[in-house]
Formats: C-alpha cells, sequence, structure tokens
C-alpha cells in the first residue's frame, strides 16, 4: 500500500446561506515513500486547498465535503483532532509561502522550535534545546546558538525560511508539504532554498509534496508531477514525461509559456483569458473558454482523468503523433 | 461600493437596521414637531402649576389625564419635557457633529495632501488630543465657563459652547480617517491625472479627493452624534450643561435623580429610556451602515 | 524603534502637556482666583486694594507672575482652598486613595471579564452566548455610565437593598497615611456598586476590541503554522494568538485613561464617592479656584504617568521594539 492516498477530495466554501461552492473538486494522489510530487497550477486552481485538506486544516468556514487522505492506511479525515495533532507537525510537516508571516513577532526562534519537539516528543528543554540547534545548523544558520533566542524581525526572510525548514525537519517526518516554499524570498535566494529542501529531503528519505506555479522548479525537483486547473487535476504522470510530451492543452499552455522555452528574439507565449473563480466555473471542461482545442462536447461534458489527461482533445498521443 | 437600490435592498432585509431607524425616524419626529403635538409647553411659566408637581404616570393612582407621563417637582408634564429634552440633546448632539465634521474633514484633506510636517503635527496634535479624552477636556472647559460667568450668562451660551466644545474636542475622529482615505486616494490615477492637466492643489483635494471619502465620514456621523448625545447627557448630568429651565434628556435625568429615592421614579426613567433609545438606534444604524459600506473601518481606530 | 528615541518622544510630550495644562492652571488662576477675597473682606477701599495687589505681585507682566505660578507649583505649592482654609494639594491628594482603589476595583473587574468573553466570543463566533455578548455589548456602550450609576443604586441600594450605595464605608488608615477600603468588610461592599458601575462602560468596549484582535490574530499565518505544527489548540489560542492581541488591547488601554477619570467623576457624583471627582465638582460649584487648578493639575500628572507606563509596558511584550545593547 501506498504511503499517503488521496481519494475524490472535494473541499466547499459556503456562499450565502444555503449554497456551497466547491474549491476541490475531486482530487486523487497516490505517493510513495520518499517520492516527490510537484503540484502546479495558477493561483486560485486550489493547490493550497490540497496542502491543507491533506492535513485537515481547512480554515473556517470551509470543509472538506467529500473524499479520503489514507496514510498509512488511516484516513487522517476520520481521525480525532488529538490524534491528527499527531500527525501533523511530526510525520507530515508543512513549509509555507511567506516566512514574514508564518513564524510568530512576538516568540523567539527558540521557543517556536521547542514547542513543535515538546508537543511531539517527551524529551527534557535541554535535549530539545541541543535537538533544535543541531536543527539549525543542519539548515546552515551561522551561529545557531544565539539565533536561539532571536525573534524573527531580527532575521532576513531567506534565513527565516531556513528556521522554517528547521522546524518542518525537527520531527523526522515522513513527509513535507511546501506549499510555493520560494515565491516570496529574493531572487537570488530562492534557488539556495529549493536546494536545500532537496538535499534535505534526500539525506533524509522524506517525501514531498511541492506545490509551485513555476514547472522549471519542479523538473528540477520532482519524480511525478500534477496539473490543477479550477480545483481539479487535469494532467498527472512522470514528470519527465510530461515535460516532453505534454497532453493537456493546459500543460502544454504553461510549457509554452516558460522563459527558457521561448526563442531568441519571440515574444513570451501567453495563455489567453484567466481562469475563472471557482463561484463562476463554465460548464463542461472548465478550461473550454481559453482552450484553441475545445469543442462543442467541451462545453457540455466534463471530461474524467483517463490515468493521464482529463480532456477529450488531448495532445501528443498515439494517434496524434500518427 | 454598494448601489442604493442594493443599499435599500439590504437596509429592508435586516430586521435590526429597520427597527433601529423606526425608533430613530420617531424620536427625530417627535423632537422636530414638539411644538405642535406635545400637550404642553414646559417652557412657559404661566401654564405650570406648583399643585401639579410630582403627579405619577395618569394610569397609577393619584395620576392626572393631562400627564400622561406624569409630573416632574415644577410640574411640568414629564413628556412634554421629553419632547423639548429630544430636540435640545438632537440638536446639540448633530451640531456638535458638524463642528467636528468641517475641522476634521478639513485638517484631515490638508494633512493627509500636504504631508510632511504639516502632516506629523496635525496628526501629533490629534493623538495627543483624542488621548486626552473628550468627556474630560468638556468636563473641565465647561467648568471653567461656568465659574467665569454668572448663571443667566450661561444659560443663554449653553447650547452654543457644548456644540462648540464637544466639536472641537472630537474632530481627530474624522481627521485621521479622511487622512488615511486621502493617502489611499492620492496614489489612484485619477489624481495624477488632475495634477497633469494643472488643477491647483485645491481643486483636486475638494473636488475629487473628498466625495471619495464621504462613505467613511458618513459612518463616522452616525456614531459620532451618539457618542455627542452621550456626553452632552453627562455634561448636563453633572450640572456642567444644559440649564434646568431649559433641559436637554440629561438635565432631565439630574433633575429627577433626587427624587428616585422619595418614589417618583417616573421623572428619571422616561427622559432616561430616551435617551438610552436614541443612542442606541445611532449605534446600531451606525454599525450597520459600516459593515455594509466599509467592512474594514472599525469602531474607534482606523 | 529605539527605545532612546522612543523615551525621548515620550518624555516631550509629557512636558508639551504638563506645560498646556500650567498655562490652563495659570490663566484659571489669573482670570478667576481673586486672591484678595480670601485675604481681605469686602470693607476695604479700592485704593488698599491697588497697594495689596502691587504688594502680592498681581500687577507684575504676564511671564514674571507664570514664572511665579510655574515655580511654586513645581514645590508643590497650588494655593490654598477658599473653602478649605488648607492647601489645596493635600486636600486633593487626601481624596486620591478613594478614587485609586474605585478604579483598581473597576479595572480588576473589567480585565478579569473582557479577556475570557472576548476570547470567548472570538472562538465560538457562531453560538448563542457569543451573540447575547455581542448584542449586550452594543447596548452597553449605549448606556450613559451615569444612568448605569442610577439603576444601580436604585435596584441594588434602595429596591433590594443588597449592597450600600453611598459612600465608602469605613477605612483603615494605612501606616503612610493613605485610607483604604480593601481592608474592611464594610469598605468592601461599599466598593462593589460604584466599581462594578464604572466597569461596565469600558467592558463593552474591551470585549469588542478583544475579539476583534483575536479574530484577527486566529486567522493569521502564523496561528496556522503552530497548528500545523500539532500544537495542542490551548497553546494555539493562548499563546500564538492571544499574545499578539495583547500588543494593541495594551495600546487602547492607555488611550482610555483620560476617558476612565472622566467617568469616575460622573460615578463618584452619584454614588457620593468621596473621591477626587467628587470633591472637584463640589469646588466648581463653590468656584473654589485653587482646588479646580489643583485637580486638573492633577489630573493631567496621572494622565502623563499612566501613559509613560503604558508605553513601557508596551516596550516590554512587544519585541519589535528593543533596547539599546541587545544582540540582533
Amino acid at each position: 500500500m501506498a504511503m499517503l492516498e488521496v481519494r475524490d477530495l472535494h473541499v466547499a466554501f459556503p456562499k450565502g446561506k444555503k449554497t456551497e461552492v466547491e474549491a476541490l473538486r475531486g482530487v486523487d494522489l497516490t505517493l510513495e515513500k520518499g517520492e516527490r510530487l510537484g503540484v502546479v497550477g495558477e493561483s486560485g486552481a486550489g493547490k493550497s486547498m490540497l496542502a491543507f485538506a491533506i492535513l485537515n486544516l481547512i480554515a473556517e468556514p470551509g470543509r472538506v465535503s467529500r473524499g479520503s487522505v489514507t496514510f498509512h492506511g488511516e484516513n487522517l479525515l476520520d481521525l480525532s483532532e488529538r490524534d491528527i495533532r499527531g500527525i501533523r507537525g511530526n510525520r507530515i510537516s508543512m513549509i509555507f509561502q511567506d516566512p514574514m508571516v508564518t513564524l510568530n513577532p512576538v516568540l523567539t526562534i527558540g521557543t517556536q522550535m521547542m514547542e513543535t519537539l515538546r508537543a511531539h516528543r517527551r524529551i527534557s528543554d535541554a535535549e530539545a534545546r541541543k535537538l533544535c540547534i543541531e536543527g539549525l545548523k543542519q539548515v546552515a544558520i551561522p551561529s545557531a546558538e544565539s539565533r536561539m533566542e532571536a525573534y524573527p524581525h531580527e532575521l532576513s526572510g531567506g534565513l527565516r525560511q531556513r528556521v522554517v525548514i528547521a522546524i518542518a525537519l525537527l520531527t523526522d517526518p515522513e513527509l513535507i508539504i511546501a506549499d510555493e516554499p520560494t515565491t516570496a524570498l529574493d531572487v537570488t535566494i530562492q534557488a539556495e532554498i529549493m536546494a536545500l529542501i532537496l538535499k534535505l529531503c534526500r539525506e533524509n528519505d522524506v517525501a514531498l509534496i511541492l506545490i509551485t506555479h513555476d514547472l522549471g522548479v519542479v523538473a528540477e525537483v520532482t519524480e511525478k508531477l500534477m496539473i490543477m486547473y479550477a480545483g481539479k487535476c487535469v494532467e498527472t504522470g512522470p514528470t519527465r514525461q510530461i515535460i516532453d510530451a505534454p497532453t493537456h492543452p493546459y500543460t502544454s499552455g504553461l510549457l509554452k509559456a516558460l522563459p527558457q522555452n521561448a526563442g531568441r528574439g519571440t515574444r513570451l507565449y501567453q495563455i489567453p483569458g484567466s481562469m475563472p473563480p471557482i463561484t463562476a466555473l463554465p460548464t463542461g471542461c472548465a478550461y473550454h473558454p481559453r482552450c484553441e482545442r475545445a469543442t462543442e462536447r467541451c462545453k457540455a461534458e466534463i471530461p474524467q482523468l483517463d490515468g493521464r489527461v482529463a480532456c477529450f482533445h488531448p495532445l501528443n498521443t498515439a494517434e496524434e503523433v500518427q | 461600493m454598494i448601489s442604493l437600490k442594493g443599499f435599500i435592498k439590504r437596509f429592508l432585509s435586516d430586521p435590526v437596521a429597520i427597527g433601529a431607524g423606526i425608533v430613530l425616524l420617531v424620536l427625530v419626529l417627535m423632537a422636530l414637531f414638539a411644538p405642535l403635538i406635545a400637550p404642553q409647553n414646559p417652557y412657559d411659566l404661566m401654564q405650570l402649576d406648583i399643585m401639579d408637581s410630582e403627579l405619577p404616570p395618569s394610569w397609577q393612582p393619584g395620576g392626572d389625564e393631562r400627564f400622561w407621563l406624569g409630573t416632574d417637582a415644577q410640574g411640568r408634564g414629564v413628556l412634554s419635557t421629553i419632547m423639548y429634552g429630544t430636540g435640545i440633546s438632537l440638536l446639540i448632539g448633530i451640531g456638535a457633529v458638524v463642528v467636528q465634521g468641517v475641522l476634521g474633514v478639513s485638517l484631515g484633506l490638508i494633512a493627509g495632501y500636504k504631508g510632511g510636517w504639516v502632516d506629523s503635527f496635525l496628526m501629533r496634535l490629534a493623538d495627543i488630543q483624542l488621548s486626552l479624552s473628550t468627556l474630560m477636556m468638556a468636563i473641565i472647559a465647561l467648568a471653567l465657563f461656568q465659574a467665569a460667568f454668572d448663571a443667566n450668562v450661561y444659560a443663554d451660551y449653553a447650547i452654543i459652547m457644548l456644540i462648540l466644545v464637544i466639536g472641537i474636542a472630537e474632530w481627530p475622529k474624522f481627521a485621521r480617517t479622511v487622512r488615511s482615505s486621502v493617502l489611499g486616494e492620492k496614489k489612484k490615477e485619477y489624481v495624477d491625472a488632475a495634477r497633469v492637466i494643472g488643477l491647483p492643489a485645491r481643486k483636486i483635494m475638494w473636488g475629487h479627493i473628498l466625495p471619495n471619502t464621504l462613505t467613511p465620514v458618513l459612518v463616522i456621523s452616525t456614531l459620532q452624534v451618539a457618542e455627542a448625545i452621550m456626553i452632552e447627557a453627562s455634561l448636563s448630568f453633572l450640572g456642567l450643561g444644559m440649564p434646568v429651565d431649559r433641559p436637554s434628556l440629561g438635565s432631565l435625568i439630574r433633575s429627577g435623580f433626587e427624587f428616585i429615592f422619595s418614589g417618583s421614579w417616573w421623572i428619571t426613567f422616561y427622559p432616561a429610556i430616551v435617551l438610552v433609545a436614541l443612542i442606541l438606534a445611532l449605534n446600531l444604524l451606525g454599525d450597520w451602515l459600516r459593515d455594509v459600506l466599509n467592512p474594514k473601518l472599525r469602531r474607534g481606530d482606523d | 524603534m529605539h527605545i532612546i528615541a522612543f523615551l525621548i518622544r515620550r518624555a516631550i510630550q509629557a512636558v508639551i502637556v504638563m506645560f498646556v495644562i500650567s498655562i490652563i492652571g495659570f490663566s484659571i488662576q489669573d482670570n478667576l482666583g481673586d486672591p484678595l477675597r480670601e485675604l481681605v473682606g469686602q470693607s476695604v477701599s479700592e485704593q488698599e486694594r491697588e497697594a495689596l495687589r502691587d504688594n502680592l505681585g498681581l500687577n507684575d507682566p504676564f511671564f514674571v507672575q507664570y514664572t511665579r505660578f510655574l515655580g511654586n507649583a513645581l514645590q508643590g505649592d497650588l494655593g490654598t482652598s477658599y473653602f478649605f482654609k488648607r492647601p489645596a494639594l493635600s486636600v486633593i491628594l487626601d481624596k486620591f486613595p478613594a478614587t485609586f482603589e474605585l478604579v483598581l476595583g473597576a479595572v480588576f473587574i473589567f480585565v478579569s471579564l473582557s479577556i475570557p468573553a472576548g476570547i470567548y466570543c472570538a472562538i465560538n463566533r457562531e453560538s448563542w452566548l457569543a451573540r447575547i455578548i455581542m448584542t449586550g455589548s452594543i447596548v452597553g456602550i449605549s448606556v450613559p455610565v451615569f444612568l448605569t450609576a442610577i439603576a444601580m443604586v436604585w435596584l441594588f441600594g434602595v429596591e433590594l437593598g443588597w449592597l450600600p450605595a453611598f459612600g465608602r464605608g469605613d477605612t483603615y488608615e494605612l501606616p503612610w497615611g493613605w485610607d483604604t477600603g480593601f481592608l474592611t468588610w464594610d469598605g468592601i461592599t461599599h466598593l462593589i456598586l460604584p466599581s462594578v458601575t464604572l466597569s461596565s462602560i469600558m467592558l463593552p468596549l474591551f470585549i469588542r476590541l478583544i475579539r476583534a484582535e483575536m479574530m484577527e490574530a486566529m486567522g493569521t499565518d502564523y496561528v496556522r503554522f503552530a497548528r500545523a505544527k500539532g500544537l495542542p489548540t490551548r497553546r494555539v489560542r493562548y499563546v500564538h494568538a492571544f499574545r499578539n492581541t495583547l500588543l494593541p488591547v495594551v495600546t487602547v488601554g492607555g488611550l482610555m485613561i483620560g476617558t476612565l477619570i472622566a467617568y469616575t467623576i460622573l460615578t463618584e457624583t452619584v454614588f457620593q464617592w468621596p473621591g477626587m471627582g467628587f470633591l472637584f465638582l463640589e469646588a466648581v460649584n463653590r468656584v473654589d479656584t485653587p482646588l479646580i487648578i489643583a485637580y486638573i493639575i492633577i489630573v493631567g500628572l496621572i494622565f502623563v504617568v499612566v501613559n509613560t507606563i503604558v508605553d513601557f509596558v508596551y516596550t516590554l511584550i512587544n519585541p519589535m521594539v528593543k533596547l539599546p545593547g541587545a544582540k540582533g
């Protein structure tokens, strides 16, 4: 059995008094031990929603309305608040997007690290402190001992994200969910932080779900890939395969829009239009208004994922190539 | 922002807003038409008869049909004094807010638009004034005013003094809000555009920025009228506000207070109910307006 | 912000406030107070009065007179009360313990109630109890403090007769001359109604403020991250979220000091509480100018001192304000 299996996951938010809208409309994913998965899509596609739903951390008034999240054979969504707390930050850790607002401004780095350890391990203060300093050294923070007493605002953005990574790794988790871990950082240190995450995952044999809108990053870090659009997975498979031969028109559009794929002197490609908000989804395939391959069928019917792609007119398939 | 139609629809679907609106409307109409509908004119000394003093409400034993809510110690009908008193409370409340608004909006516009030392000076002053507390400043100012002049002079100018004191003390609330709106608006293109075509600063401020700051000003005005009425009532209760022969709701409560213990509860009770209803209706409407027009605006701070 | 810059700004503000208050105090004395009234009777001729004025320096230029006033004030001499025939400052200070204990009682009540109520309403936003508290708070804001006081006196003092409604009751004099009502049962029962009244006006404001700030904190990323770390709910709420609501609450609390002092005047008047506010109103009615001036200056001083303390507490709980020499 796989380590993590997400089946038909739906997340709904109330709209008005009686109706609900779905931010996540049936998502499946499977992750083995030590495997790295990239989740890619534009903002609002439901990527972060997926991350929070896995740990049953959807903020009120939203809720997981259907589906299951099975971790080592146990449905996390069925666990009591107390039991799932034993998983959060312990066996599954998260790294948030913006380190400026992830750490509590009125607590020291040391407090915020030690409380994590003490929530999950029965150890003395001295031991916890020792482990935290080791953790800080592991993410290459200089003068780790003195940083324990520092407050978040005394550190740079890059250092803060290193602290967040150190917190995520403190409890030797089996899985880390990183929600756009480099987006909020200075461009010059983005690659450095990404490399650090990849290195630590490899060394500790930790599985990774990397949520990003950057296909370029995913190609370097992950083995599997999942493309999301308007709350659904539209294409999934091995990273290399998808990047070399995308089958969904949306994936193909995203790849064409990458700067490195544009020819010298040509204008950067842009997918026409923008993603609809979840409150105003079109009928049929949510992508059809922007899709150059769309037909009448796409407007009427919602395509289902056939193992690789959810599209009635995919590209690069056997027939297409012939 | 919200359209007028949507605004009316929201209003009609909210029972609290409707209730507060009706209470306010009834009280305002009652005050406006007091000279026409009040059973007696409490200012007319000829109508008063000391034999009528401290009569209980008409349905109680010893009550008199002429005085539905009873009479006070001077034989004035409580219902009539409430009608006139509500008018005085509203007049001072609204007058004070007009003064606050004119001062606050102008100074806020200037601070926000000019920036620099003008801005820091005005905002520093606003900070200090806000922390000194309006009620405290008003108590001291009126205590001095009362100590300086004799009772007759004081009685003549009490309304104007109250309006000015409460008005001047509370300008910072408007100024801060207008200033922050101006800072927001200043960044927008139309102000740049106006500047590029060479409109003078004053024209840009009054013609372009001011209309866009009206929403928060409306919300604050409603809450500030409630606050001003409350402050006026407190001052009058302390004997620093309206004199007993031209009573506001606060001075009515003051004059009735000493009779509570002899059993004449109605002299205090009815003005108190009207005062609370008036302030509550204004507060509820102000809160409702704020939620509808601008959910970000919070009470007391911006 | 650097703490020294902060303290300097604070000190400048305090000096400005005290300067304005001293000018007000002086102009009151200059225009209202007639020192001759207490020195001589009506029978003294105009020439003798004029000579006396010269002697007393009352015809000196404004600046000279103000400097003299300031010099005396700094030495604690604010004139002699016309009514009590005693130094105004000591008359006022005798009443200080009564007002202080009233405020202390009120602060104790509204702090110990508003924090749990505000947190509860933020966490259980939709529960019926939270709705009742929030509705009650807007009603509470709309009832003037003197009406609450009258209602308390009437209901608990007169109709039910459960609690004393007037005065301070028995007090006990502490060795340093402080009259306390805290040490006698009678004193404590007398304190209940006035301090409940005084807290009733602050309570709804603080409940609303704490609720709003707590709700904001509960929605922040760091609280979400704290939950994602698997921390116990109590730690997430009371350490991560509540700590961050303290900063704005302390700031607003500091801003409310002036209002609180103003409300003591109203409360003391209704309950005939022998404090500074009650004394002040009596002084106004008797046109006892030195006493009025002394009250204004003492209140100004209290205001400045309390605000400085509040700001200092703020720097202590806000790590963004650093002490010089701290590492970072």
